[in-house]
């Protein structure tokens, strides 16, 4: 389990987040953000609040509605040697840009021969539930991790997004950062409770590759990440009533992977329920399974994954919340695998 | 800027088809009024954006009617528009069903899409409607609208609307050379409101006018430099008409004014109060109902347009939030137009289990036995 040293201080996971760069911007020159809306307006989903007062226009750049330029932009700089940090508004923009992402930062490194490496941030704001729609509401999880090159990384609460975000920017490789809109706290957007965590002033790194587990159990292993940590978690806490104990396992990063954590817990467990907000198939759930399948056939009895089912994200409430998998759903499938 | 026929620009507008496109900007700017004060609904004291009977974002457009009117006056149900992330005004001016489209936007049933697009994912074949969230990605398909009346020898055209913030992007850049190189009718419409969301123009182009763009790619590029419905229709006449005519494309930029936020909920903080009190005072719709007085129409002649434009309205928000939303279920159907012979539904460990997309004969060979494709 992740140590969280008790500091009395509460943070937003966004405020979390923003302490880690400001701290990275004063102790590096060459660190800087380039984004849409990054500078006034502090970032759609508060990533950059409150930066431009401390480090002006020149060092929170606001840039044209051109993502192919300037995240390439952030490839050369870092390329140069800067630390440059891009931030794509929402993950469904990729899109437009993602030459520049998977051909260029994911791979530049590798098929230099390790010549030239590419010590960027690519941030971005991923997932759905207030119902924005088709182009508005994904996370991609899946998508970036498949693609070879690239770390990736995505908290679940504050105390963790400034730790991954320390260890991201000193990063020597490319490292996508993806935030959940539901996580933030922004003002307009309610969080659930969880994110919301003690976060110590001074800075600190979570390494990649270090899964937490969120809560012990013996009964099944639920695996996850984001949003839907915290919807684990829940659903754990009200299957406990009924005597059936859930391991939450919170991946934290993507690439690398933590095989091992998710391994030993259904080891331990025997069932396994895989929790994902990217789409069902040819992803994160399935490559979750597979590793388990590789590593613990013998003591695999179960497996329930839930994903969002291969259709875009829709517009209207019901269709979107019978889509992404709900507290309820959760619970249901851990019940499965434990029956 | 060629205004036709060598007369002097109002004296070529009838009067008529002023009122019309009075008519048009009145039913937009209600329409928007009208949207916001439901959006708020379920979202005060505490604004949460998932809640209320129209959740999601909702960026409106008061203040960019001229730009809808003036340019859609032109078309015909067969000339295809697609529209931006602010697509009210535009659809409205197009002729999109009023009803399905507000019906859409509260996620019911019988909404343009089902409940599945919402207000930034309007499609409304009738009349060759559509619009897209991401910025200027509804260019390459205006031009391939263009592209379809060309091959087929037809007199339709298209018209892709984008903000002043999207002149910037290769997907707008690259379907002006598209456009330009193969001569298609299409006309690119930028409506400068000044800011892209909290980035005002000058911070992100370096070009004095959208029209600028133009000009690399050697087509007419004009800006209509005040928010003036007539001056608007004079401008994309000239447009349309080459387009029509065989001419190839053409851009037109036209100066609206923001007089919301961004979307709803933004508080604006980075504008200037100054701006957004100027952005009210230049309104098109007063400067059309002067215009309109000065030809002689009555402030009763005026009142009986914008009656009948917001009961239009009014009627067509009762409509919508009468219809039934859509049953969970139907977030599965409409994936494709020829679904796969069966899909997985895997709806969080329910007992939804398999669902049919066609019936499937058990036993039959395209009876995969329950099992995941
Ligand atoms: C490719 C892409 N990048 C960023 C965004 C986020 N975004 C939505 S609207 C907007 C500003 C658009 O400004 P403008 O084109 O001037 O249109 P306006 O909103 O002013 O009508 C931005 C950056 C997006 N939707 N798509
Ligand atoms: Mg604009």
């Amino acid at each position: 389990m992740t140590q969280q040293v008790a500091t009395g201080r509460e943070l937003t996971m966004s405020r979390a987040m923003v302490e880690a760069i400001a701290h990275e911007m004063r102790e590096n020159e060459e660190v800087f953000y380039m984004g849409e809306d990054v500078a006034d307006y502090g970032g759609i989903f508060d990533s950059t609040q409150d930066l431009l007062e401390e480090f002006g226009h020149d060092r929170i750049m606001d840039v044209p509605i051109s993502e192919t330029a300037y995240i390439g932009a952030a490839v050369g700089a870092a390329q140069a040697g800067m630390r440059p940090i891009a931030e794509l508004m929402f993950v469904d923009f990729f899109g437009v840009c993602m030459d520049q992402i998977y051909n260029q930062m994911a791979k530049n490194t590798y098929m230099s021969g390790g010549a030239v490496n590419v010590p960027m941030v690519l941030t971005t704001a991923v997932g759905g539930g207030y119902n924005d729609a088709g182009q508005h509401s994904q996370t991609l999880y899946g998508t970036f991790a498949h693609l070879p090159g690239m770390k990736v990384v995505v908290p679940s609460n504050a105390y963790d997004a400034k730790g991954l975000m320390h260890a991201a920017i000193r990063d020597d490789d490319p490292v996508v950062y993806m935030f959940h809109k539901r996580l933030m706290g922004i003002g307009w957007m309610p969080a659930p409770e969880g994110p919301k965590t003690e976060v110590p002033e001074e800075a600190y790194t979570i390494p990649f590759g270090d899964a937490a587990v969120r809560r012990e159990g013996t009964d099944a292993t639920v695996v996850t990440l984001g949003l839907h940590v915290h919807r684990a978690l829940e659903a754990a806490e009200g299957l406990a009533d009924d005597g059936i104990e859930a391991e939450v396992i919170d991946l934290r990063t993507l690439v690398p992977f933590d095989t091992e954590t998710v391994v030993e817990s259904v080891k331990k467990t025997g069932r396994l329920v895989v929790v994902d907000e990217d789409y069902r198939s040819f992803g994160l759930s399935g490559e979750v399974v597979a590793r388990v399948a590789e590593h613990a056939l013998d003591d695999l009895e179960s497996v329930q994954r839930l994903a969002i089912p291969d259709v875009p994200i829709p517009y209207a409430r019901p269709l979107e919340d019978a889509i992404n998998p709900q507290t309820a759903d959760i619970a249901e499938a851990v019940r499965t695998v434990t029956k | 800027m060629f205004l036709g026929k060598g007369e002097p620009g109002n004296a070529m507008v009838s009067v008529n088809t002023r009122e019309e496109m009075y008519e048009a900007m009145v039913t937009a700017r209600h329409y928007e009024e009208r949207l916001q004060e439901e959006y708020l609904e379920g979202k005060q004291p505490a604004f949460d954006i998932s809640a209320g009977p129209i959740p999601g974002e909702l960026h409106l457009a008061a203040g960019h009617e001229a730009a809808a009117a003036g340019v859609c006056a032109h078309l015909r149900p067969e000339d295809t528009v697609t529209a931006t992330h602010r697509p009210h005004h535009v659809a409205i001016a197009k002729g999109v069903d009023l009803e399905r489209m507000t019906a859409e936007i509260f996620g019911r049933r019988t909404g343009l899409c089902k409940g599945k697009g919402g207000h930034m994912h309007l499609f409304d074949p009738d009349v060759n409607f559509a619009c897209s969230g991401i910025i200027a990605q509804g260019s390459p398909p205006a031009v391939g609208a263009a592209l379809a009346a060309k091959k087929r020898g037809t007199t339709d055209v298209a018209v892709s609307y984008l903000g002043e913030g999207a002149i910037s992007q290769g997907g707008f850049l690259e379907s002006l050379n598209l456009a330009s190189v193969h001569d298609l009718p299409v006309v690119f419409v930028v409506e400068d409101n000044d800011w892209a969301i909290s980035m005002p123009k000058a911070r992100v182009t370096d070009v004095e006018s959208g029209a600028q763009r133009a000009k690399g790619f050697d087509m007419p590029g004009v800006r209509v430099d005040y928010d003036d419905a007539v001056a608007v229709y004079e401008a994309a006449r000239d447009a349309i008409e080459r387009a029509r005519a065989g001419n190839g494309p053409s851009l037109v930029e036209v100066q609206v004014h923001r007089r919301m936020g961004h979307f709803m909920g933004d508080a604006e903080g980075y504008r200037p109060t100054e701006d957004i009190e100027r952005a009210k005072r230049l309104d098109s719709i007063e400067r059309l109902a002067e215009d309109l007085r000065s030809e002689g129409v009555t402030d009763d002649e005026l009142a009986e347009i914008t009656d009948r434009a917001h009961q239009r309205v009014e009627a067509a928000i009762e409509w919508a939030k009468d219809q039934p939303e859509p049953d969970p279920d139907e977030a599965f159907d409409d994936v494709f137009v020829t679904p796969p012979r069966a899909q997985v539904v895997p709806d969080g460990g329910g007992d939804r289990g398999i669902v049919d997309a066609v019936d499937v004969p058990p036993g039959s060979d395209d009876d995969i036995g329950g099992e995941d494709r």
